[in-house]
């Protein structure tokens, strides 16, 4: 079966300004990558590339084997929960209706039901989505990305505004998707205990890839994963800070 | 009373054509009000108005060039927006004032029309004529099915544009199918309230029924509910106290919108 995500010198430039740079990784099945960088370090061009959103880019990003730019087939495969949606709050649709827009042709409407007990969110099924809190608006958002069977999740920082009762159950519900149903999940925050806690790889991106890798690895010296994630210029920052151990190189290379 | 006024027959065209109209504008109405894009009828309105005054000029039936005008206005606004960063407002206030000042220029040109201008300002809806109503039942039949069979394509880009992108669907086809309808629409219903209240058959239903409804078809059943509703009554209205129609259908939409409002402030309405 071919790898979820195969990334091939990939380079994005907007107005002059280098988004992203020659970046390589391959993601395998079943696993649970954290994607951690700074803000404008390119994480959410990344997953624009990888959904066919943005197509300005030169490398190639495979999905289920399938070359993302010439085909959008593979994206079936792929459940996608954005950001915290900025939506009017008056918006009259309510939880199940939601997620019966994410459906694609063919899915059953049992599915819903199903993913809504699932996501713990059935008694909210015929409340308006903007009267929920953040938590369970996510909870709607990874049931409405869940509703098709996908093989994949990616999360883009799913936890920003979400309260810290609501983020210990959403970790529960992305932890159990990928342990007891082999979703293969990768998803960007800037909180690098959940990163540490949940994935079992990670990936420090600012504009190219400094590091890709098994997360216990990474976080063997914590002073390096501040680093990596917080510092505009991790290598100007590596200087500055004599005594940290180099990062482990690139776990793949993408061929 | 009721029955004595239902006799006429051009009470019948227009109270045919006017709840008709009215299920078109909720309808198309409340995708434009959620995309914020709520002036965007009175912005075709008023630039079909310049059209009107054009298709006077040149001797044609004026709601055709007003069809033309109104589409390029919509399909402009649109192109504006996307091609130079303008803000869906600014694009909205450029075409609402140069649709007006372009029907002015050519009605001062053309020393004036022998036609009843303000029946386009302020509608007309009780001297639509037979073919008008066939028109106006052709237009709402055949825009409703569009919007019926692309119902969950333009309600997932309405919601939230990315995700429908990364759900396949064509964001930026669907953006101009919606507002090629819109053109036709504002058009189509200028002959109930004319160019000046359009917006209000646009905006007001579906403000009212956003208040009380909860999932996305129920309120549309209910901004139809209340169109209809007062558009019928707003035209009887206007029958017995001898006013126009436009007035008396756009006071009646506020009325109820200020009762909604008056209710909910109170309390009155059950927490949905």
């Amino acid at each position: 079966m071919p790898r979820p995500i195969e990334v091939s010198n990939l380079s994005v430039g907007y107005a002059g300004v280098q988004a992203l740079e020659n970046v390589s990784f391959e993601v395998d099945q079943g696993e649970f990558l954290g994607i951690i960088g700074p803000n404008g370090a390119g994480k959410s061009t990344l997953f624009a590339c990888m959904l066919g959103l943005n197509t300005q880019y030169t490398g190639t990003v495979r999905v289920f084997g399938q070359n993302i730019h010439r085909s959008k087939g593979p994206l079936k495969k792929i459940g996608y929960v954005p950001q915290m949606m900025h939506f009017e709050r008056n918006f009259p649709v309510t939880v199940r209706e939601v997620i019966q827009l994410g459906m694609w042709h063919g899915v059953q409407e049992e599915s819903v039901d199903e993913v809504m007990r699932e996501l713990w969110i059935h008694e909210l099924a015929d409340r308006r989505i903007g009267e929920l809190s953040g938590g369970q608006q996510q909870r709607v958002f990874i049931a409405k990305a869940m509703v098709n069977d996908p093989k994949m999740l990616i999360l883009d920082e799913p936890v920003t505004g979400v309260d810290q009762a609501s983020m210990s159950l959403f970790y529960g519900i992305l932890k159990d998707l990928n342990s007891n149903h082999g979703i293969t999940i990768m998803w960007s925050s800037h909180d690098l205990d959940a990163i540490k806690m949940m994935s079992s790889h990670v990936a420090c991106l600012n504009r190219t890839l400094y590091f890709h890798g098994a997360a216990k690895e990474f976080f063997a010296d914590e002073k390096l994963a501040q680093i990596m994630c917080q510092c505009t210029d991790p290598s100007e920052c590596m200087e500055h800070n004599p005594g940290i151990a180099e990062p482990p190189p690139i776990r793949n290379e993408a061929s | 009373m009721v029955f004595e006024v239902l006799a006429y027959d051009f009470m019948q065209r227009a109270l045919l054509s006017g709840a008709t109209i009215a299920v078109l504008c909720s309808v198309v109405g409340i995708f434009l009000v959620l995309r914020r894009f709520s002036l965007f009828g009175d912005a075709l309105a008023h630039s079909s108005f310049g059209g009107v005054a054009l298709g006077l000029l040149m001797g044609l039936y004026p709601l055709w060039m007003a069809y033309v005008i109104s589409i390029i206005s919509a399909v402009l606004i649109t192109r504006i927006r996307e091609k130079y960063d303008v803000s869906g407002d600014a694009a909205i206030a450029v075409l609402l004032s140069s649709g007006i000042a372009v029907g002015l220029v050519i009605i001062g040109l053309s020393g004036g029309f022998s036609v009843d201008i303000f029946s386009f300002l302020f509608g007309s809806i009780l001297l639509v004529s037979v073919d008008d109503t066939i028109l106006i039942l052709a237009m709402t039949g055949a825009i409703l099915l569009v919007i019926l069979a692309l119902f969950r394509q333009i309600l997932y880009t309405t919601f939230d544009e990315k995700q429908a992108k990364v759900s396949g669907i064509r964001v930026e086809r669907i953006t101009y199918l919606l507002v090629f309808m819109a053109g036709l629409t504002v058009v189509t219903a200028i002959q109930l309230v004319g160019v000046l209240l359009i917006s209000a058959l646009f905006v007001i239903p579906n403000v009212t029924a956003m208040m009380l409804g909860r999932g996305f078809q129920g309120t549309v059943v209910l901004s139809i509910g209340i169109s209809v509703s007062t558009v019928i009554s707003g035209i009887f209205l206007s029958y017995v106290l001898n006013i126009a129609p436009a007035g008396s259908i756009v006071v009646l939409a506020i009325c109820v919108l200020g009762a909604t409002m008056a209710a909910k402030s109170a309390g009155l309405l059950a927490r949905r």
